[in-house]
């Protein structure tokens, strides 16, 4: 809705478009509980966001005709009878989506706007999931908005080619989105499903939008469908971690394992390999438990991926993966040369290969492992490995 | 850091014509070996292989010959660049490279940075 109503008053007004859309939904929450749920719900929101839209302007005019000397024009829309149409409200929401998911900002402003004022989150939720203070995240935000008005982006001007130029950046916003969600810092699970869910939302409706349906976007949508399939199985009763070899796949959702598969084949239809292509097929084959080839597979895939783009968790993913297909001896040359000795999965990572081979080296990666992670949970998983391998 | 180009020569051996399984060997071995590069981060630009057909040579007294071919049976396969903190590094690299199980060779050069005089 606040998507909608910026559409006619322009980024400069953000919030007060966030204000009406709240006082809407609160009168909403008032009325419906005294009259129920009317037969149109939507109508009605967005016939009372309209008055309240047309009441604010009328304001504003007053103040600006009576008050001010008219110096300052309005901004161009004026004429406050938009189309409450389907179309119109997931235009508005694509455009908003684009005009948040901006390069200008970092990466954690993005993700922060994406989940104010896409997502609806308050700064409390969103402290929350990124497990900082609300003043962070306050700043932050402010900080976003700031560039965003000044920004001076026009979500109506949003055509083909910004479109497809912008792309990119929005689809790499919503997979930060989404990660934020699944390596989620909080131990809550309903935040990080929350965040899981608003990511393929958000992903979803740019499929179905044929401006921004690219091959990308579905790849992009069935990788997050794979991932999503085995939250509930990655923690235990007691909110801890079960590695994928123990999880009982009975949890895993098939139903998002068979969208996944939906939206990969669809992700196929030309012949393009983005980096989303190869991340979703690799999840495609952690769903498929039975296959027995399929690490050499998984290795091929890390192979072009990293070849792509380089990242240490892709180089140490694909190591994994090569340790599978040519036994841990080999992996632990290539571990080798990766040159990641600050980072902690490097050391948890030679810590499982050295385990059976050289268990006074497992340990030691272990421990370094333990120095170098910031993750309680982790510490706890990896201090059990430790006791094992020493007992 | 510094780039080197890694140059790989073959010869061309007309008996050899190998089977869809070698072929498949020598891709892995390959894709292994680059990914591996990249997973180092000291990959600075894949390169290409160079085609066979599709190759001229230009000489002087404007002849066009066809085919990488000169007068020596050595042929270039194709380049990478890789980046590394000196030769011995990209050595290391190059010791590694498939081609020489087939009797290839790889020249390691360095390029030359506009602030270079070597």
């Amino acid at each position: 809705m606040t998507a909608v109503i910026c559409r006619h008053f322009g980024l400069k007004h953000i919030e007060i478009a966030e204000d009406i859309a709240s006082d809407t939904f609160l009168k909403a929450t008032e009325n419906w509980a005294i009259n129920g749920i009317p037969e149109n719900p939507i109508a009605w929101l967005y016939t009372v966001a309209k008055n309240k839209t047309k009441d604010y302007f009328k304001h504003i005019a007053v103040f600006e005709t009576q008050v001010k000397n008219g110096i300052q024009q309005l901004t161009p829309e004026t004429q406050i009878d938009f189309e409450f149409s389907i179309e119109n409200i997931s235009d508005s929401q694509l455009s908003m989506i684009f005009a948040v998911c901006n390069a200008t900002n970092s990466t954690e402003a993005q993700i922060c706007l994406a989940l104010q004022i896409l997502c609806g989150f308050s700064i409390e939720e969103i402290a929350n999931a990124f497990l900082t203070k609300t003043e962070t995240i306050k700043k932050r935000l402010s900080r976003a908005r700031a560039i965003l008005r000044n920004d001076n982006f026009q979500i109506k001007t949003l055509n083909e080619t910004d479109i497809k130029s912008r792309l990119d950046t929005v689809l790499k916003t919503l997979y930060l989105l989404f990660n934020e969600g699944y390596f989620s810092k909080t131990k809550n699970q309903l935040i990080r499903k929350d965040l899981c869910a608003e990511a393929m939302r958000l992903t979803l409706s740019l499929t179905e939008n044929p401006l921004t349906n690219m091959p990308q976007t579905s790849a992009l949508l069935a990788l997050m469908c794979f991932q999503t399939s085995r939250l509930d199985a990655r923690r235990d009763m007691n909110g801890e971690t079960v590695l994928f070899v123990e999880q009982d796949k009975n949890l895993w959702d098939k139903a998002l394992i068979e969208k996944g598969n939906y939206y990969l084949i669809n992700a196929c239809s030309k012949n393009e390999v983005s980096k989303y292509h190869l991340e979703a097929s690799i999840a495609y084959w952690h769903t498929a438990t039975t296959e027995q080839n399929k690490w050499e597979y998984i290795l091929q895939l890390y192979n072009q991926l990293i070849l792509i783009e380089y990242s240490p968790i892709t180089a140490l993913n694909r190591t994994f993966a090569f340790a599978k297909v040519y036994g841990h001896k080999k992996a632990i040359h290539e571990a080798e040369k990766l040159n990641l000795a600050d980072n902690n999965y490097y050391h948890s990572l030679l810590g499982y290969l050295y385990a059976g081979i050289n268990n006074d080296k497992a340990i030691l990666h272990y421990t370094e492992a333990i120095k170098r992670t910031k993750s309680t949970e982790e510490k706890q998983t990896l201090a059990k490995e430790i006791k094992r391998l020493a007992g | 850091m510094k780039e080197f180009a890694l140059i790989f020569r073959n010869s061309v051996n007309p008996d050899a014509k190998p089977s869809p399984d070698q072929m498949q060997q020598v891709l892995e071995k390959w894709m292994n070996w680059m990914a591996g590069i990249a997973a180092q981060n000291k990959l600075a630009n894949r390169g290409s292989r160079l085609a066979m057909t599709d190759a001229k040579t230009v000489k002087p007294g404007n002849i066009v010959t066809d085919g990488p071919y000169t007068e020596i049976k050595e042929f270039i396969n194709g380049f990478t660049i890789v980046k590394t903190e000196d030769i011995d590094e990209a050595l290391e690299i190059a010791r590694q490279c498939p081609i020489l199980l087939v009797g290839g060779s790889v020249e390691v050069r360095k390029l030359v940075a506009s602030d270079d005089n070597s």
